[in-house]
């Protein structure tokens, strides 16, 4: 069963801000992202402005503040998928689902996310779709391998 | 202790635990600043006060280094020059060119140090970031394509006012500032005190201005016109147009004020008047029967909205009395229109104020009255002066004037209320009159003239042993609260205002980054009244007039239904 927000941050002492990142951290583990609730939460939690709360949040790449999609795709941008093109690996896949990096597709099927390296060098470049690695991938196989989350339920 | 310093190859003397840009200024040796705010820890984000110092290979910032007895400055030398040119054009190369559209085209930091700095052409060419304004605070204009991330914004705001509704959002060349979740103002926790204007370098920050619609009014022959001007304007006005801080020039702006077109000028000190007798008597009335107290002050709305978010379960102690702009804006419609025929439909209501937050207290629910607003449109102390250089008149060869009946007449006790601690000070002259029947001989007093955030004073009047507090910046009235929670009673009355200074350092005054004048308009205002001949509110003999033909005393049925207000619980994102 998912925790809930207020169960999470009961877990941390009231006041303390250095809790700050690690309980942004716990709640987006559990959602997957923080949305306006969480961080008002937080804030009233530790005792600081959401302003403040939201500022920290935006500083760190690893926070998301959309949902993801059904299927979350990740596209390795680090520097061996960057040497095998990577760069367009991931316009492909923005083209193909008409979403930038970082957004959701507005029937919450798919989410893109560019990461910095997924430890999978030597099969570069990579992309992962819910944690399941699509290896050596080339841009002509892209519309392929989405259609076939197109057609999952 | 003193010790030296070699500078240009001049010896000056520095101060231990000074950093170097406060001993350079000390010594009349100008560095230019962005980020910087006198009083605050430095920041260091701008880069612009860096100086070379012998035997360290990089420049350093001279606002955040600590001065040592070993230096050997140079604080122009070329390569020192050359790098805060290529800041600066850095800068501009992510800035609109839009210079001459922008609100602060003239007195614009970033503007001043392109110029003097020599930046004749464009070096740096890159994507500039695409931002949108954001225009949902009735006070606030955002515009964050401005910015230049100096953050005094972030700082003023969460320092010294200690609201925070601001801060950086993202990270790197994608960083902008704004409220939680970058949504509107309006949202935010932001009280508009506009504070964050006064130290924006550039016109990222500004007010929200409706020119055309003062023109249309002011053209149009089927409505009359009528503007009101705060306590303090008279003495701040007069910066505007180079003339000397502090500098009343009263008389010179009524006349100003008719020469732009309106029909009718009003002195809000006469609201002020108004509004320190119903204060005093509200307050005397609450004294009697022991009720809600502490009363706090109710005529900074900045305070106000603060309150409102921030204590919503204190809302009974706040005096229900509405500001001096908002009395007299009623009086304008309810008491004026009626004596001269008119119908408060074709009044179109102005004020000019020193403040950004009375633009949101206009708008406020409860400041109409049977659908007609009090006050239609409020202008800043700047945003008049536009006005008066916009139609060519000439300050310096307007000759005086009075300003209109009926409300003409005014005490210097309303005056004051342009400084923190003036209210409070005018509300106990008026007080002592109500309890004693006598007029009070100690006019002066000192404890509540400091520039401290808080002061305090304690004083028996007849029967009462009366405390009072003047809270002196919004940042300051956490603290007393907390006491208050705590159970501390010896307090009965306390004046707030969310500017340090008072009204005379509000968010809608002159920008002078080197220097914000708000001693010597404090000043002036202090002068003027030990001059003055009548110091007591409720002996202006206008006002009196006013009880006697239309509200009857104070705290009459029909001042509560125009001159009173009430206040609500206020969801913000905090």
């Amino acid at each position: 069963m998912q925790a809930s927000i207020d169960e999470i941050i009961s877990r941390y002492k009231a006041g303390s801000r250095e809790s700050l990142l690690p309980l942004l951290q716990d709640i987006q583990i559990e959602f997957g992202y923080l949305n306006e609730e969480a961080i008002l939460k937080v804030g009233q939690h530790i005792k600081l402005p959401s302003s403040k709360v939201y500022g920290i949040a935006t500083f760190y790449d690893q926070f998301r503040f959309v949902q993801k999609g059904k299927f979350h795709i990740k596209v390795c941008r680090g520097t061996s998928c960057h040497m095998h093109g990577s760069s367009g690996i991931l316009r492909e896949v923005e083209r193909v689902l008409n979403l930038k990096e970082g957004q959701t597709s507005r029937d919450g099927r798919f989410s893109l996310e560019a990461v910095s390296c997924m430890g999978a060098c030597g099969s570069a470049p990579v992309m992962n779709v819910n944690d399941e690695f699509k290896t050596t991938i080339a841009i002509q196989d892209i519309a392929q391998i989405i259609n076939i989350y197109r057609n999952t339920f | 202790m003193l010790f030296d310093i070699e500078v240009n190859g001049k010896t000056i003397k520095a101060k231990r635990e000074d950093t170097l840009l406060m001993a350079l200024e000390r010594n009349g040796i100008k560095v230019p600043t962005l980020c910087h705010i006198k009083d605050l820890l430095p920041s260091g984000a701008c880069r612009m006060c860096v100086v070379e110092v012998e035997g360290r290979q990089g420049l350093i910032p001279a606002c955040s280094h600590p001065v040592e007895e070993w230096m050997k400055v140079r604080t122009h030398s070329p390569r020192v020059i050359k790098a805060r040119k290529t800041n600066t054009e850095l800068l501009l190369s992510n800035h609109p060119d839009d210079c001459l559209y922008c609100e602060r085209n003239g007195n614009c930091e970033l503007q001043k140090l392109a110029e003097d700095l020599n930046v004749r052409e464009r070096r740096f060419y890159g994507k500039k970031n695409k931002y949108k304004t954001d225009p949902s605070s009735a006070s606030l204009l955002r515009d964050p394509a401005k910015c230049i991330l100096c953050g005094r914004c972030i700082r003023v705001c969460e320092e010294i006012q200690k609201i925070t509704a601001l801060d950086f959002i993202g990270r790197g060349n994608k960083t902008q500032v704004g409220p939680a979740f970058n949504k509107g103002m309006n949202l935010s926790s932001c009280i508009n005190c506009g504070q964050c204007v006064i130290v924006c370098p550039t016109g990222a920050l500004a007010e929200k201005q409706y020119p055309a619609k003062l023109q249309d009014a002011l053209h149009n022959p089927a409505v009359k016109t009528v503007i009101q001007c705060s306590p303090t304007l008279s003495v701040t006005l007069a910066e505007e147009f180079g003339l000397r801080a502090g500098k009343d020039i009263e008389g010179v702006m009524y006349a100003a004020l008719r020469k732009l077109g309106f029909d009718f000028v009003f002195d809000t000190s006469f609201g002020a008047d108004l509004l320190i007798t119903e204060q005093a008597t509200e307050f005397y009335n609450r004294l009697k029967e022991g009720k809600s107290l502490p009363m706090f002050s109710s005529c900074c709305p900045a305070w106000i909205k603060y309150a409102e978010q921030t204590h919503p379960d204190h809302l009974e102690n706040l005096s229900a009395c509405k500001s001096p702009q908002q009395m007299l804006g009623a009086l304008v419609s309810n008491h004026f229109a009626p004596v001269v025929g008119m119908s408060a439909d074709d009044i179109y209501s102005v004020s000019a104020m020193p403040c950004i937050a009375k633009k949101f207290e206009s708008q406020r629910e409860q400041m109409t009255h049977k659908g007609i607003t009090d006050v239609d449109l409020v202008l800043t102390t700047r945003e008049l002066a536009r006005l008066i250089r916009l139609n060519g008149i000439d300050i310096e060869q307007v000759e005086p004037e009075m300003s209109d009946q009926p409300y003409q007449s005014r005490s210097s006790a309303g005056k004051m209320l342009a400084v923190s601690g003036g209210l409070t000070e005018a509300v106990i002259r008026t007080l002592h009159f109500l309890i004693t029947g006598k007029e009070t001989t100690q006019l002066k007093i000192q404890e509540l003239r400091s520039g401290k955030g808080r002061k305090e004073y304690f004083v028996k009047i007849g029967e009462f042993k009366l405390g009072f507090v003047v809270v002196n910046g919004i940042g300051n009235v956490e603290p007393l609260i907390s006491e208050i929670k705590k159970g501390r009673t010896d307090i009965h009355y306390i004046e707030v205002m969310a500017c340090e200074g008072g009204c005379v350092g509000g968010g809608g005054q002159p920008i002078h980054p080197e220097n914000n004048n708000i001693k010597a308009r404090a000043k002036s205002i202090y002068e003027l009244d030990e001059k003055e001949a009548n110091r007591f509110a409720h002996q202006n003999a206008s006002l009196q007039a006013v009880y006697q033909s239309f509200l009857k005393k104070p705290g009459s049925e029909l001042s509560h239904m125009h001159l009173y207000t009430s206040y609500e619980e206020r969801e913000v994102m905090r």
